[in-house]
């Protein structure tokens, strides 16, 4: 088995911890900005 | 060796090659979730007919006590903060989360159980005063490790974590909607089941912020970073300790710019819907009074993440210029886009307050690191929270009785916010001049250089 190099870990970490945060708080913006769109209705 | 001894701070100290920007996702994970606070009120009139499910029947419970919930959460914020600032500071962040984790995901359980048996004071207890608690740890837990990691670019980096403070109530409010339209049934409404699947979701989310969480190891900078060799005057390098930076006029200085910059926000936040409707009678309907309030929501997140950012080129006390500035001629305003009927000015106006309310809070840790150093900005700013326990108190009593009395002296209701507007404005002349008396801290409350090298290693 190929052991990733550390710099590649670090970086597949990074991916993953910022997509754990950033993809649940990009549903909740893209919710409120539909609800927001209504004001120009 | 203890089985909790992963939570120790020691064991938290990060290794060579560790990246730094894994520690605002770190605090992203806690804030995202305790955010949810600000959605709570989603949950009110589903809990208003438990017993009912279609309506309120005889012994459900009324709007009135259910408001109590986020009083009480709010309320146990404040203290818990101000009061285990200090352990959370010496204990490490990883310890903070974990207890703040089992605090808040538990407060949820034990409601699901108050839901269940019908009774308000274990709701009271459970969200109320132990998710609150957990409210409290979780929101001051990343500060300090976070200005820590990004001695460059304070700002921005608590600006992050407090961004996700207003971002989880986006996730949370339609989370819980679709949450409980799922569990609900012809026989219950499905907030127990709500409860029980938040708790658990979100003590997860908040374990892998604190499994992930690291500080930096003792004398850690930035690589090609250096500390300014002539810091700006307003920066100190050294450090004071909490219980003797509440003796410095700095500290209630600064309690009292963030105390009046969030009243004037938060008066207007809870009352933006009504508000919009009752200044343009017929322009404005509820659909879009709720769109407005969405909006808002989305201003006050960004501004936190971008005023504070924008602290660390222009100043902290440049930036709160800004606010207690822009925001009184912004306030001024207001009533005169109601009586030339401009929506689109209206609501300029708001998303720039809303923004500089979120930019507030976020901008505030970065300045008390200024003020007071890194060791104990972390319980220090557990303190200054106070600021907005009081606020959340003062601004929507000023905007809803001001209303009501002007409506009663007879002002048409379109025209019955503009008293408030102009209070409002005033109120921030006043944080302006606070601003404007910030000086640096003297040298007598600064903890000898010694000592405070020994409280770092020996943590």
């Amino acid at each position: 088995m190929t052991r990733q190099t550390p710099a590649g870990t670090r970086t597949l970490h990074l991916i993953l911890a910022w997509s754990l945060v950033g993809l649940p708080l990009l549903w909740g913006v893209l919710q409120t900005l539909r609800n927001a769109l209504k004001l120009f209705h | 060796m203890s089985p909790l001894s992963f939570l120790d701070r020691e064991r938290t100290v990060a290794g060579p090659g560790f990246s730094r920007w894994m520690v605002p996702p770190a605090a992203l994970c806690i804030h995202l979730c305790i955010g949810q606070v600000y959605a709570f009120s989603v949950f009110n009139l589903p809990m208003t007919r438990l017993i009912g499910v279609t309506a309120a029947a005889p012994g459900d419970w009324r709007l009135t006590d259910l408001g109590w919930i986020f009083t009480l959460a709010i309320f146990f914020l404040g203290v818990s903060a101000a009061v285990l600032g200090r352990w959370v500071e010496e204990g490490g962040p990883r310890r903070a989360m974990f207890t703040a984790a089992l605090c808040f995901g538990g407060g949820f359980l034990i409601s699901a159980v108050g839901i269940r048996l019908h009774d308000i004071w274990i709701i009271y207890l459970g969200y109320g005063v132990l998710g609150g608690i957990g409210l409290g740890l979780g929101y001051i837990s990343p500060v300090s490790t976070l200005i820590k990691w990004f001695p460059d670019r304070p700002g921005m980096a608590t600006g992050m974590a407090i961004m996700g403070f207003g971002g989880g109530a986006l996730i949370a409010s339609p989370l819980s909607v679709w949450l409980m339209s799922r569990f609900s049934t012809p026989t219950h409404v499905g907030v127990a089941q709500t409860f029980v699947v938040l708790g658990v979701v979100y003590f997860a989310f908040m374990m892998v912020g604190a499994a992930i969480v690291r500080v930096p190891a003792p004398g850690w900078r930035p690589a090609g970073w250096n500390p300014p060799a002539r810091p700006p005057k307003l920066v100190t390098s050294a450090n004071v300790y909490v219980y003797r930076a509440l003796r410095t006029p700095q500290f209630w200085l600064i309690w009292c710019v963030l105390c009046l910059n969030v009243t004037a926000g938060i008066g207007v936040l809870g009352q933006a819907s009504a508000m919009s409707q009752q200044m343009f009678p017929g322009k404005v309907s509820a659909v879009a009074a709720a769109g407005f309030v969405g909006l808002m929501s989305l201003f006050n997140m960004a501004g936190r993440f971008l005023w504070a950012s924008a602290s660390d080129f222009i100043g902290r006390k440049n930036t709160y210029f800004c606010f207690f500035l822009l925001g009184t001629v912004l306030y001024a305003l207001v009533p005169t886009t109601g009586r030339i009927g401009s929506v689109g000015l209206f609501v300029l106006c708001f998303l720039i307050i809303i923004s500089m309310y979120g930019g507030g809070f976020a901008t505030v840790p970065a300045y008390l690191k200024d003020m007071f150093g890194t060791r104990y900005v972390g319980a220090i700013h557990g303190w200054l929270i106070t600021a907005w326990s009081a606020a959340g108190v003062f601004g929507p009593v000023l905007v809803n009785y001001l209303r009501a009395y002007e409506v009663a002296r007879g002002v048409p209701q379109a025209d019955a916010y503009n008293l408030t507007m102009y209070l409002m404005a005033g109120l921030l002349v006043v944080g302006f001049f606070c601003n404007l008396l910030i000086k640096p801290v003297h040298e007598r409350h600064h903890m000898p250089a010694v000592q405070a090298e020994a409280t770092v290693l020996a943590q």
